[in-house]
């Protein structure tokens, strides 16, 4: 259980996946576990739950008007729909990236290698205000886009833009460590059986990192629905076209409506939460056919 | 968050320096675009409370969103004095008892010892020829203009095109009405005054900026002069700075003195000069004669004259569910 739920957490994904671990791996399990215990209850659970509790203070009306107005559920549909989508982008893009960062060397390639980490390391308010300088009407690129017609910032498009943006380490770090430990031996001996360049990828490497590119997704995607500085500069913020859930949540706060705006957050805690289960049984799904075959 | 976070290291750092030694220091929490002004007000403030008394004070400054502030100090940031832009922060802090209930009556003016309107910036020349409200509902006209439901300046703006009609003799379905074809003229609603400034300016994103007069300012300062022309619509709203003292901290801390002296001084015509230069309008009528320049007449109506107050306002209008939703989800 603990297992299955720790692995799309960022700490988890750096260990190896398919080890099966044996109880006395760990010096004192007891206290090391209850220490575990301990610290994911201060630093995740307690905080989980005040959120749950402030909306104890709706009553079921009020919860239920709070999280279903129209301007929420549109809220909701962009914040899942774009995060999904960028979150596919990702997993294709970040494949890529992740493929030529172990399969091939080339000059600057560490800095490359250190570029992808960017994303993590920037507050994202600094990379939603350069994602509009970019692509809003006057703007780099947007200028030259704007007249052929293609929007890309202050509508729904620059939501996804920025999501791709934040997205994309999360799937290039969890799937280089598990590309760099395939063995080239394998591929070459699909080769010499006969196999095509695309039935190697389809049948040799891709069983074997799917699990990877699925919690890599997984990750993307849960960080894209909380994701809120970069996004807000790039959305435009009008209600039912551009506006995210953390904006939403935001603008109740400014009301001093904090039982609202927790209850808005509580339908992305367990909408989000929902997802990963899934995605994680997906993932053990994978692994266990992938690991079988 | 980030805000808080910042009030947050504000208040550590408070916390340090009354450690470091005995001179009484005092926390101004305040909103974002007062820094400049309030700076300018504590350069001053200090050699006067010198000369007074003969004490030495130290004046720390935080600003951020103004709710966002107030949530804050609700929180339990230890402000001595809460300087607002909008009236509703100080008495959410009077319903949690932070401030005196009677908070507004502790000073003169309702407690706002500054005000400021809204008005049109417009992009240099005017092209558009944009004069008054009834220009910004024109299909040829994009209006840049702050999110009422997280800003005071976007809660100001709409109350004040609401005014426009409602002063000309309009009903409320009129107002109503006009409203939603200004806002559907609204490409972008920013998230704060400078949000909007940025896409304004920066972005070049439509034609005229609904924003508080104080703005123009620093638009001025940091886009340079001639960028944008101001215009002054017919009518428009008071939107008063209230000031506050924070009983819970000046009793804890013992700045009760200070703490008004500090506000008091907003008011003396040194405080209310350094206002009409960042372009706040004073309320010494005087040094509003002085400054009538910068301060254009413009015929002027209250909250309370409309909306009864801006707490009622925000109950009809902005809560979720009340008119400025209307314009979105009612088609």
């Amino acid at each position: 259980m603990s297992g299955a739920l720790a692995a799309p957490l960022p700490g988890a994904a750096a260990a190896p996946s398919s080890r099966s671990t044996s109880k006395k791996v760990l010096p004192g399990f007891n206290i090391t576990l209850g220490y575990t215990l301990l610290y994911l209850g201060l630093i995740v659970l307690i905080p989980l739950s005040a959120l749950v509790f402030k909306t104890f203070t709706l009553s079921w009306e009020q919860f239920w008007a709070a999280i279903s107005s129209p301007r929420v559920l549109a809220s909701y549909r962009l914040t899942f729909g774009a995060s999904f989508v960028a979150a596919l982008v990702n997993v294709a893009f970040g494949l890529l990236v992740a493929w030529v960062l172990v399969r091939y060397s080339f000059p600057g390639k560490r800095i490359v290698d250190a570029l992808v980490d960017l994303p993590f390391a920037l507050p994202t308010a600094v990379a939603g205000i350069s994602l509009t300088a970019l692509l809003a009407g006057n703007g780099w690129i947007g200028q030259y886009l704007e007249p052929l017609g293609i929007q890309l910032a202050f509508n729904p498009n620059g939501v996804v833009i920025a999501l791709i943006f934040i997205g994309l380490p999360f799937v290039v770090r969890t799937v280089q460590p598990v590309l760099e430990d395939t063995e080239r031996e394998l591929e070459e001996a699909a080769m010499s059986l006969g196999a095509t360049r695309w039935q190697t990828f389809a049948r040799v490497i891709f069983p074997s990192i799917a699990p990877a590119l699925l919690t890599g997704f997984a990750m993307a995607f849960a960080r894209a629905i909380g994701e809120y500085g970069s996004v807000i500069f790039i959305a435009g913020n009008m209600p039912m076209v551009s506006e995210i859930t953390p904006l939403i949540i935001i603008g109740k706060l400014e009301q001093y409506d904090y039982a609202g705006a927790t209850a808005v957050a509580v339908v992305m805690l367990v909408a989000s939460f929902f997802l990963l289960l899934v995605i994680n049984a997906l993932q053990g799904w994978q692994r266990k056919r992938s690991g079988a075959s | 968050m980030n805000l808080k976070l910042r009030s947050l290291v504000g208040g550590v750092l408070l916390a340090a320096s009354t450690l470091a030694s005995a001179q009484q220091t005092l926390l101004n929490v305040s909103y974002d675009v007062a820094r400049e002004f309030y700076k300018d007000i504590n350069a001053a403030f200090v050699p006067y409370y010198k000369k007074q008394t003969g004490k030495d004070v130290k004046i720390d400054q935080a600003h951020g969103g103004s709710s966002a502030q107030a949530r804050a100090v609700a929180d339990g940031l230890d402000a001595d004095v809460v300087t607002m832009n909008t009236t509703t922060d100080v008495e959410f802090l009077a319903e949690r008892g932070v401030v005196a209930k009677d908070w507004a009556k502790r000073f003169a003016h309702n407690a706002a010892p500054t005000t400021s309107t809204m008005l049109f910036l417009v992009r240099n020349g005017n092209p558009k020829n944009i004069k008054d409200w009834q220009d910004l509902t024109r299909p040829d006209v994009k209006v840049v203009v702050v999110n009422p439901k997280t800003g005071g300046n976007g809660r100001y703006a709409y109350l004040a095109a609401w005014g426009y009609v409602k002063k000309n003799g309009g009903s409320d379905a009129q107002a109503q009405e006009f409203l939603s074809k200004l806002y559907k003229n609204v490409p972008v609603l920013a998230r704060g005054g400078r949000d909007a400034t940025t896409a304004f300016l920066q972005r070049n994103t439509g034609d005229v900026l609904i924003t508080f007069e104080s703005e123009v300012e620093s638009v001025n300062r940091e886009f340079g002069a001639n960028r944008v022309d101001v215009v002054y619509p017919s009518i428009s709203i008071v939107a008063e700075n209230p000031v506050a003292v924070v009983e819970r901290t000046v009793a804890k801390k013992g700045t009760a003195d200070l703490a008004k002296a500090y506000l008091d001084f907003l008011y003396t015509p040194e405080g209310q000069e350094i206002a009409a230069k960042h372009s706040i309008r004073p309320r010494d009528a005087a040094v509003l004669k002085k400054y009538a320049e910068t301060f254009k007449p413009v015929k002027l109506f209250t909250v309370q004259e409309l909306f009864g107050s801006l707490s009622e306002a925000q109950k009809v209008h902005f809560n979720d569910g009340g008119q400025f939703d209307k314009i979105y989800t009612v088609k």
